[in-house]
């Protein structure tokens, strides 16, 4: 009893608001339309993901924290098969400031075809071809929330590499990527200390953000080497990267007007990149409900030969068909047409919509079409297929 | 003759201008009077501060078939300018954890964000698409905003005992021409001067939908809150349920609850 009473007296600090527990889990059938390439890929592919959610405040909601973690199971790639923690963060809010410490996901930008000035978290390019999934990334952040924008400073203290698909999967280059021995430039290999800082502000119908990192590249270059078995590989090579990036969007009039540019230096070399476009809405399609979203962007890049950038001189147009009904239906449809080649272009559609309040139908579908050796896009010429995902949430 | 003339005109005159001016005073009533009991109705409803509610959307289609959507609001008054509200979905569970930030302002077109947790990213919305569905349902966005003097002109039509209250029936006209409205009508009671009922008219002036609140209640002495609101479209005959399971008020919130920057700590 004299041992249990300050403990008692200890209980009310330490009181957590309940725990929630939610999430989301998936099954996925995909079908590509062609014979693949090598004859390790199959042309059907089953796969499943299970993604928890665990969430608990304290300190009269001024701590939180969240978990957030990820594992897919995958029918034909060993690589695809694969876990992450995606967050894993303590927030502490105080008046106009925050402070996160662990790992985390943060998202920066406006454009919708490609996401120049993202550059916090490494894509888990292995989920899908979109880049869209990324990895957790290690991080202290502390952040300033004031009547002149809101500022951020990150702190990054270890480098996720990217995933790449393994000999059994699609969307590969003819050589495998050898993900167990990576290049850096940095001394310090994974554990270079990055750090990045964001202000972000809305100015009447203008959000206006911008950003500077400094470390270790989330995008690789490629050597040609060979592996312990003396096979031909590629060896991911992380250079070191500073990027000052701006990303605009505005409201006007009935347009949306969208734009991200990048300026980086990468083993002394200055590169140029933008994105930049609109998106213009119908409201009420024939006095139904229906809402038609008409989307145009340019992609640029100023590097001539790189052979890993697919976005370098391309225009993006797209159209997303909102519903409005019951079941949230939308399908987002469009096409990214090469204007270097112009046989170099892909196709592209996703609808989802509700079955009920747990689950929910997805289909996605890539149509790549590439007759040009030189271009990134090649390596995909085969790989055209149809998803058909089944949704479950809790 | 002349002698007699001036002074003839001039009573003529003065008792023309006598009834000008009672004329005047009265043709000026309709929009008048329509703007003071606007006022009346904004006056009464000031100085609420802040409050937290916790609600269920009950989406009806013509079958009557039913789905619930679960929501919380957060609303913090502005004294200078429209309210700031928050929205945080909580069922469809596909949509749990994305919010919807609202600075409503009384003649530009509201500031609106969502937090879209999949991709954490917080996405400028058009509030132009003011007319479009909120999540599905029978309410537009614009029917999720707060009332403002300046989003409307007013004219007073009638007094009508209205399910037993005396009230007087408004016509509300729409000054943002983005409005999916022509007119609404409003039901206001005389005591309490709260929104009753609500015709809204489309854009072809023909009646839309009808707005009904129910289970008025007392908060803080003197603000009135309707616990239940019914909207029915009268052309597609379906029907959304807006029901408050709880409602606080002085819960603390201030400006840094309604920051774009923090949308992703909502819970």
């Amino acid at each position: 009893m004299k041992t249990l009473l300050p403990l008692i007296a200890l209980l009310p600090t330490f009181v957590f608001a309940e725990i929630e527990y939610t999430g989301s889990a998936a099954v996925e059938q995909r079908y590509f339309f062609q014979d693949a390439l090598y004859p390790q890929q199959e042309r059907a592919n089953l796969s499943v993901y299970f993604a928890p959610e665990v969430y608990t405040s304290f300190n009269d909601g001024n701590d939180s924290i969240l978990f957030k973690g990820f594992y897919r199971l995958d029918q034909q790639d060993g690589e695809r098969t694969h876990g992450d923690i995606r967050e894993f963060k303590w927030t502490h809010s105080g008046d106009e400031w925050e402070v996160q410490t662990g790992i985390g996901k943060v998202f920066w930008g406006q454009t919708e075809s490609l996401h120049l000035v993202d550059i916090i978290n490494q894509t888990d390019a292995i989920e899908a071809i979109d880049g869209e999934d990324k990895l957790g990334q290690p991080m202290v952040t502390f952040s300033l929330f004031k009547d002149w924008g809101n500022t951020t400073v990150f702190v990054l203290p270890y480098f996720r590499e990217r995933t790449f698909s393994g000999n059994d999967g699609r969307f590969r280059a003819a050589l495998p990527v050898d993900t167990d021995n990576p290049i850096f430039e940095s001394e310090d290999e994974e554990k270079n200390l990055d750090w990045a800082i964001r202000w972000q502000h809305t100015l009447g119908d203008w959000e206006v953000g911008l950003s500077y990192f400094d470390g270790t590249s989330r995008e690789p270059d490629f050597v040609l080497t060979s592996n312990e078995l003396l096979e031909p590989s590629l060896r991911p090579f992380y250079p070191l990267v500073q990027q000052a990036g701006i990303d605009v969007l505005a409201l006007l009039g009935g347009w949306t007007i969208k734009f991200e540019g990048v300026q980086r230096k990468i083993m002394d070399q200055d590169i140029n990149a933008f994105v930049g476009g609109f998106e213009y809405s119908f409201v009420g399609l024939f006095d139904s409900a229906y809402d038609i979203n008409l989307l145009m962007e340019y992609q640029y890049d100023d590097r001539d030969n790189a052979s890993n950038v697919i976005t370098q001189n391309d225009l993006m147009m797209g159209s997303r068909l909102v519903l409005n009904d019951v079941d949230g239906t939308e399908i987002l449809f469009g096409l990214v047409q090469d204007l270097d080649y112009s046989n170099v272009r892909s196709g592209f559609i996703e609808a989802s919509s509700r079955i009920n309040d747990n689950w929910k139908w997805r289909v996605d579908a890539w149509l790549f079409s590439s007759d040009e050796p030189v271009e990134p896009s090649y390596m995909l010429r085969r790989d055209d297929y149809a998803q058909l995902s089944l949704e479950y949430y809790f | 003759m002349n002698r007699y003339l001036l002074p003839c005109v001039t009573i003529i005159s003065l008792v023309l201008s006598l009834m000008t001016y009672s004329l005047s005073s009265h043709a000026q009533s309709a929009q008048e009077k329509g703007l003071v009991i606007a006022k009346e109705r904004k006056l009464r409803d000031k100085g609420w501060g802040d409050s937290t509610g916790n609600m269920s959307m009950i989406l009806r289609n013509a079958q009557g078939e039913e789905v619930e959507r679960k929501m919380r609001l957060k609303s913090l008054e502005q004294v200078a300018d429209g309210d700031k509200g928050l929205t945080i979905f909580d069922q469809p569970l596909d949509v749990r954890g994305t919010v919807f930030l609202n600075f409503t302002h009384a003649t530009e077109p509201d500031d609106q964000w969502m937090y879209l947790p999949k991709l954490s990213k917080v996405k400028r919305i058009r509030s132009r698409n003011k007319s479009g569905p909120f999540m599905g349902s029978e309410f537009a966005f614009e029917d999720m905003s707060s009332f403002e003097i300046e989003k409307y002109k007013f004219k007073f039509l009638r007094d009508e005992t209205y399910e037993g209250q005396a009230s007087f029936v408004l016509e509300q006209i729409p000054t943002d021409k983005n409005s999916g409205y022509s007119k609404q009508i409003v039901w206001v009671d005389k005591e309490h001067y709260r929104a009753l009922k609500i015709e809204f008219y489309d854009r072809k002036g023909s009646l839309l939908k009808e707005l009904a609140n129910f289970d008025f209640t007392l908060y803080l002495g003197k603000y009135w809150r309707p616990l239940r609101v019914e909207m029915f479209n009268e052309q597609n005959g379906k029907s959304t349920e807006l029901v408050t399971h709880e409602l606080n008020f002085n819960t603390g919130l201030t400006d840094n609850d309604f920051n774009k920057g923090t949308l992703k700590n909502v819970r």
